[in-house]
């Protein structure tokens, strides 16, 4: 009764795999007790210490969650001591300095530490459920991105205690930030502790990515994903193509201060605007990454609290995405006076202004949902409707604010700061909290209290209008943002006194929802599964099971819970897919990305150290190099590259060529060597990023020009010739024309030459790599002079950083193959290598032609 | 939930439409410039008080109507989403356009052009331009005739800042390695304030000025004083005191036509007569002048001043009365 054997004829539910009808498949599942036993056993989380190995994505999503919003709450104290501070005028309350590193932490935190951040933790944690898998394909990552960012996000924070704080403005605009008016090392802690928030964000990303495309449940077509992975799809592709502009920009600031390169110093060359190009690039596209993921959350809770299907699901969808692509257009609106052409400043103002017709579609497709249904006043549901009153008003405002001369006025005035707390808490902070109490069951299987809920939402919204409403006036009779305090005759007095007092209103709110949330967790009944009698299927996951589902079901409907009759005990039964783990495994189902038609078992990896170590050493390694302490950076150093290469090394381990059960008659192969591989996808997801990176730097070298064409190049450097980029070039070409032969080589099982085309491309790539670096130094070109030098030398050393990671993997791929590690099947490090490879060719021809090619054009 | 917000609401309402005072609001405008933006605010934040107002009012009645009824979808998403938005655009982004143009209106060229250099954390104030004469300068204060439009020359020498006066027009941002041009015009005499816009470090707070608009004629004589160095003191104690200016070193910071010729520092030629020290520390008048000399650092931490707390009672009475005497 309880094995199902995958030789038995039937009707196969779905096309596309490769097994022949009558083919003995490896592995048999069984849906009885002692499938879910192996099963369980799988996933069974380590105990005790062995909990920092843990990297199921449920797992770290509960811990990226609850970090976040004690970052959250960090940041919240500061403001509320800066509005001790501005209560009266003339407060001595802080002092200069220390108001000033709080509100550039305030900034710095909870844009960088608090909001990005939360919104990828309630994906991580909420999507592989929701889109009825096990885990996402990369588990490894996540986890590791959660170190990074925690502490990364530690480090920063602490940096307040020993008075070393950056203090630079969350914007960190140079030359202010820069090595002369910012010796001190407040502001390199910034861009360490960013840096790691930044990986942290793009590992996130990549595993949304994949996951989203490759591991939904089967059946679960794109058009019946719920609509919060379609929000986070979009999301995580800015995250993607935006992130990396600012990560750029934070690499030009530190080559700038340890270095001596001048990109924003203006007396050599630099230009203090192309830090808010590259920032802003990012900077409001970050807005639609903290509220599209909101937005999402919001449209999932609407149907459950309606009982009626989001109203334009296809529209809303399509807003979202219009929203991702036209965002990436507005950055200039923070830059109106900047005192740039009136015409480009037009084009960004209608730019900015359209964005209100994707915003508006989705404001309304959820006001059509309440008329559609029977709405219910939960808690979720008030805290969203503050949301929409907020948001509204907070949108409209940012129409104002697009509005060029308006803007004249109000930029950097407390009419902005206004402004933009209504569009973050009103469109992100209170879908949060909403989220907070609708998915709070999935995860501890109790509700938090409806009367407690009701009170905090009072006091948020209450002490939210009260304190921010006036900002708008406050600014309008002309206070500027970020003043530690202001003359007393003014007449700012009574409107900063009710921004303070109110501000602890909302304090008083959010600390009743903690209350709550402590008092909930410590005990209390269990409440029956999918409480709220929700349609999706992060309701159907059973509780504190690490495998979420005991089976994975087929998918034919966008509300299953609702319309799926049955679902949950067919689930429970094992009847749908991988009901067991007969490989002692875990393990995952993999889609095809448009129509989720199941293609392969993918085996995901099992807890382990390296995740913690490596993020952990290499946290050491950087703050150590950060405040000088040289020999602990070099232990701590190679403690982290001895965490990555272990991580490398296990990757593309054995598996056997036959093809497994998967349960429900169905038999998926357990491996992909080529471009259906998530590995594959995972790299080029990620090539995309380091592409956008490349862009940036790019984008610097050209506006640097466009700032200073008189001096491009500058006096006693020469015109670069094309003889010895050419001939780089072909020698990075030859190298990778030499690693395709090797892969060719592997395929048919040939390892000796193999072996030998590798070993030679990779010298070939070391005498590229000797050669890039040479050349503009025999050109004249220094790096530190002026900006010409500085961008030159920045494009060619990412070609050589390509190159060299490229011979690396040359010899990485050598070894193995001479250790018998790679084969004709196990060839998927091989394929990787080889999309780096030719990504190499692009970046290095690319950015030789661009140093070489570019002066001879304006000369 | 929403009894705070309307209430508020008609606050700012009430506030915004009959103006409010204050010497940096630009509710409250005293030139073309201001006063166009300020026109085009009334009007936005009308439009956004009606679109908020529909939406709380769409957004709550499913919760106190009767009878359920299923949503007009093409009402909601092409009325709603797309059309209100749409047409709402189109008729303000021209306005706003034209707004932008009328400020950004140019200059004759024999009118008046003002170079201003923002410092850490202080405003150089030049006359440079064609008929004015050599070496007029001034620092944390811009003189300017009434009803001309007047234009600005700005630029920066270490940080980014933002030239802002709210009565007289919108702000530009003032960055190392470019000039920013901007044309103001004040339609009333009166004392202006202006305050830095671009966080710059420290004592961003205390980067204040003010723009004092005076009639044509006052200007021109005003402007004519410049030519002649600061007036001999008259008295022995404010000579005392211009001695101490030469023998300290003040000068070697900041000028007093014909006494010292500084440039790291404000010029101190006429800073007895501004009504700020120190860039907005504190207001001016011989005490605080004093108070100023004796501990810069104390009332503005990390300004380029250094605390003379070493001089004699004497001493700075003497030079305190000097500089105050410099009208």
């Amino acid at each position: 009764v309880t094995r199902s054997s995958s030789a038995i004829a039937g009707a196969r539910p779905f096309e596309g795999s490769d097994l022949p009808a009558n083919a003995a498949a490896l592995y048999p599942q069984s849906t009885g007790p002692e499938g879910l036993q192996r099963l369980e056993a799988a996933w069974a989380r380590p105990a005790r210490f062995g909990l920092l190995t843990e990297i199921n994505n449920n797992h770290i999503g509960v811990l990226y969650i609850v970090t976040g919003f004690l970052f959250f709450l960090g940041a919240g104290v500061l403001a509320l001591l800066m509005r001790i501070q501005l209560a009266y005028p003339g407060n001595t309350f802080l002092d200069p300095a220390t108001y000033n590193q709080f509100f550039t932490m305030h900034g710095t935190v909870m844009m960088f530490l608090f909001s990005v951040p939360i919104v990828e933790a309630f994906a991580v944690l909420l999507l592989p459920s929701m889109l009825g898998t096990r885990d996402m394909p990369f588990p490894r990552l996540s986890a590791l991105g959660y170190w990074c960012y925690a502490f990364g996000g530690v480090l920063v924070f602490v940096s307040l205690f020993f008075k070393i704080a950056p203090d630079g403005g969350w914007f960190m605009y140079p030359p202010l930030t820069g090595p002369k008016y910012s010796p001190g090392i407040n502001t390199d802690v910034w861009i360490l502790g960013l840096g790691f928030v930044e990986i942290a964000a793009i590992a996130a990303a990549v595993e949304l990515i994949v996951g989203i495309l490759k591991t939904r449940a089967p059946g679960m077509s794109l058009s019946r994903m719920p609509v919060f992975a379609w929000y986070m799809l979009v999301t995580a592709g800015m995250i993607m193509v935006g992130m990396p502009a600012v990560i750029a920009a934070d690499i030009l600031l530190e080559l700038e201060r340890a270095f001596g390169m001048p990109f924003y110093d203006a007396t050599r060359g630099g230009d203090p605007l192309l830090w808010q190009h590259l920032f802003w690039l990012f900077g409001h596209p970050e807005v639609y990454i903290i509220f599209l993921p909101a937005a999402g959350m919001v449209s999932m809770m609407l149907p459950t609290f309606t009982r009626a299907p989001l109203v334009g699901y296809t529209w809303v969808v399509l807003s979202a995405i219009a929203v991702g692509f036209l965002s990436f257009g507005l950055w200039v609106h923070h830059m109106f006076a900047t005192g740039l052409p009136l015409l480009s400043l037009g084009f960004f103002s209608a730019a900015s202004s359209a964005i209100a017709i994707p915003m508006g579609i989705q404001v309304f497709a959820w006001i059509a949902t309440l008329w559609d249904g029977k709405p219910m006043l939960r808690v979720p549901m008030l805290f969203i409707l503050g949301f929409l009153c907020i948001f509204t008003l907070g949108g409209l405002t940012g129409v104002m604010v697009a509005a060029v001369p308006y803007d004249w006025q109000v930029h950097d005035s407390y009419f902005v700061v206004a402004h933009f707390h209504y569009v973050l808490i009103g469109g992100m902070v209170f879908p949060i909290f909403a989220a907070l109490y609708y998915w709070t069951p999935t995860v501890t299987g109790r509700m938090l209290s409806e009367r407690v809920g009701r009170w905090a939402f009072g006091l948020m919204f209450v002490g939210f209008n009260a304190a921010f409403l006036p900002m708008h006036l406050t600014g309008l009779l002309g206070m500027p943002r970020r003043v530690y305090t202001y003359p007393a005759d003014i007449g700012w007095n009574t409107l900063n006194l009710v921004s303070s007092v109110f501000s602890f209103v909302f304090a008083a709110g959010v600390l009743l929802v903690l209350v709550d949330w402590v008092r909930h967790w410590r005990g209390g009944g269990q409440v029956p599964h999918n409480p709220w009698d929700a349609p999706s299927l992060e309701w159907m996951a059973g509780l504190g099971v690490a495998h979420s589902f005991r089976s994975l079901m087929p998918i034919s409907s966008r509300y299953p819970l609702w319309e799926q009759k049955g679902l949950k005990e067919d689930e429970t039964a094992g009847r749908g897919y991988l009901p067991d783990a007969p490989t002692t495994e875990r393990e995952a189902l993999i889609t095809t990305p448009i129509s989720a038609e199941p293609v392969q078992i993918i085996r995901l990896p099992q807890p382990g150290w390296t995740a913690f170590v490596a993020s952990l050493a290499t946290a050491i390694a950087l703050a150590a190099a950060t405040l000088k302490i040289p020999s602990a950076a070099a232990v701590a150093g190679v403690i982290a590259a001895s965490a990555f290469i272990r991580w490398l090394w296990v990757l593309d381990g054995p598996v056997p060529h036959g093809l497994a059960d998967a349960g429900r008659d169905l038999a998926l192969p357990l491996y992909k060597n080529d471009s259906a591989s998530v590995g594959w996808w995972g790299l080029s997801v990620l090539l995309v990023s380091d592409a956008a990176v490349l862009a940036s730097f790019a984008f610097a070298y050209l506006f640097l020009w466009t700032s200073r064409p008189a001096s491009w190049p500058p006096d006693g450097s020469m015109l670069p010739g094309f003889v010895l980029p050419a001939a780089a070039v072909l020698l990075v070409a030859c190298a990778a024309l030499l690693f395709r032969a090797a892969e060719r080589q592997i395929r048919r099982d040939r390892r000796s030459p193999a072996v030998w085309s590798l070993l030679v491309g990779a010298l070939a790539g070391l005498g590229a790599c000797w050669l890039v670096w040479g050349w503009p130094a025999s050109l004249g070109i220094s790096p530190t002079g002026h900006s010409y030098g500085a961008a030159a030398w920045t494009l060619a050393g990412y070609a050589v950083f390509h190159i060299g990671i490229g011979a690396a993997m040359a010899l990485w791929c050598a070894l193995r193959l001479a250790l018998g590690m790679i084969d004709s099947w196990r060839c998927l490090t091989v394929r990787l290598c080889l999309l780096w490879w030719g990504f190499t060719v692009a970046v290095t021809a690319f950015a030789l032609l661009l140093i070489a090619g570019f002066p001879h054009v304006v000369h | 939930m929403s009894r705070s917000s309307p209430c508020l609401l008609a606050a700012w309402g009430v506030a915004g439409i009959t103006g409010c005072a204050g010497r940096q609001s630009a509710l409250d405008p005293a030139g073309p410039s201001a006063a166009a933006i300020h026109t085009l605010g009334i009007a936005m934040w009308v439009g956004a008080a009606l679109v908020t107002l529909l939406v709380i009012v769409l957004m709550l009645v499913p919760f106190i109507r009767k009878r359920p009824r299923p949503a007009n979808r093409r009402l909601f998403l092409w009325g709603g989403g797309v059309a209100l938005p749409l047409v709402t655009l189109m008729a303000l982004v021209p306005y706003v356009l034209t707004v932008g143009q009328e400020t950004r209106a140019s200059t004759a060229p024999e009118a008046l052009s003002i170079d201003v250099t923002g410092h850490l954390y202080w405003w150089e104030v030049s006359y440079r331009r064609a008929g004015s004469p050599p070496g007029a300068n001034s620092a944390n204060e811009l003189r300017i005739p009434v009803g001309e439009p007047v234009e600005l020359l700005l630029r920066s020498v270490d940080v980014i800042h933002s030239f802002w006066v709210p009565r007289l027009a919108g702000k530009i941002d003032m960055i190392p390695g470019r000039v920013n041009r901007m044309v103001i015009q004040a339609d009333q005499p009166g004392r202006f304030r202006g305050q830095c816009a671009e966080y710059c470090g420290t004592q961003h707070t205390l980067m204040a000025f003010e723009v004092l608009a005076v009639p044509r004629a006052e200007f021109d004589v005003w402007l004519q004083q410049m030519n002649h160095p600061a007036p001999h003191p008259q008295t022995p104690e404010l000579r005392a005191g211009r001695d101490l200016f030469v023998s300290m070193g003040c000068g070697a910071c900041h000028a007093v036509r014909g006494v010292a010729q500084g440039r790291l520092g404000p010029d101190l030629t006429s800073v007895g007569s501004r009504s700020l020290i120190g860039a907005g520390a504190l207001p001016g008048g011989v005490g605080n002048i004093a108070g100023w000399i004796a501990s810069a650092q104390h009332l503005k931490p990390g300004n380029g001043m250094p605390s003379y707390d070493q001089l004699e009672g004497t001493q700075l009475r003497a030079l305190s009365n000097y500089l105050d005497s410099l009208k």
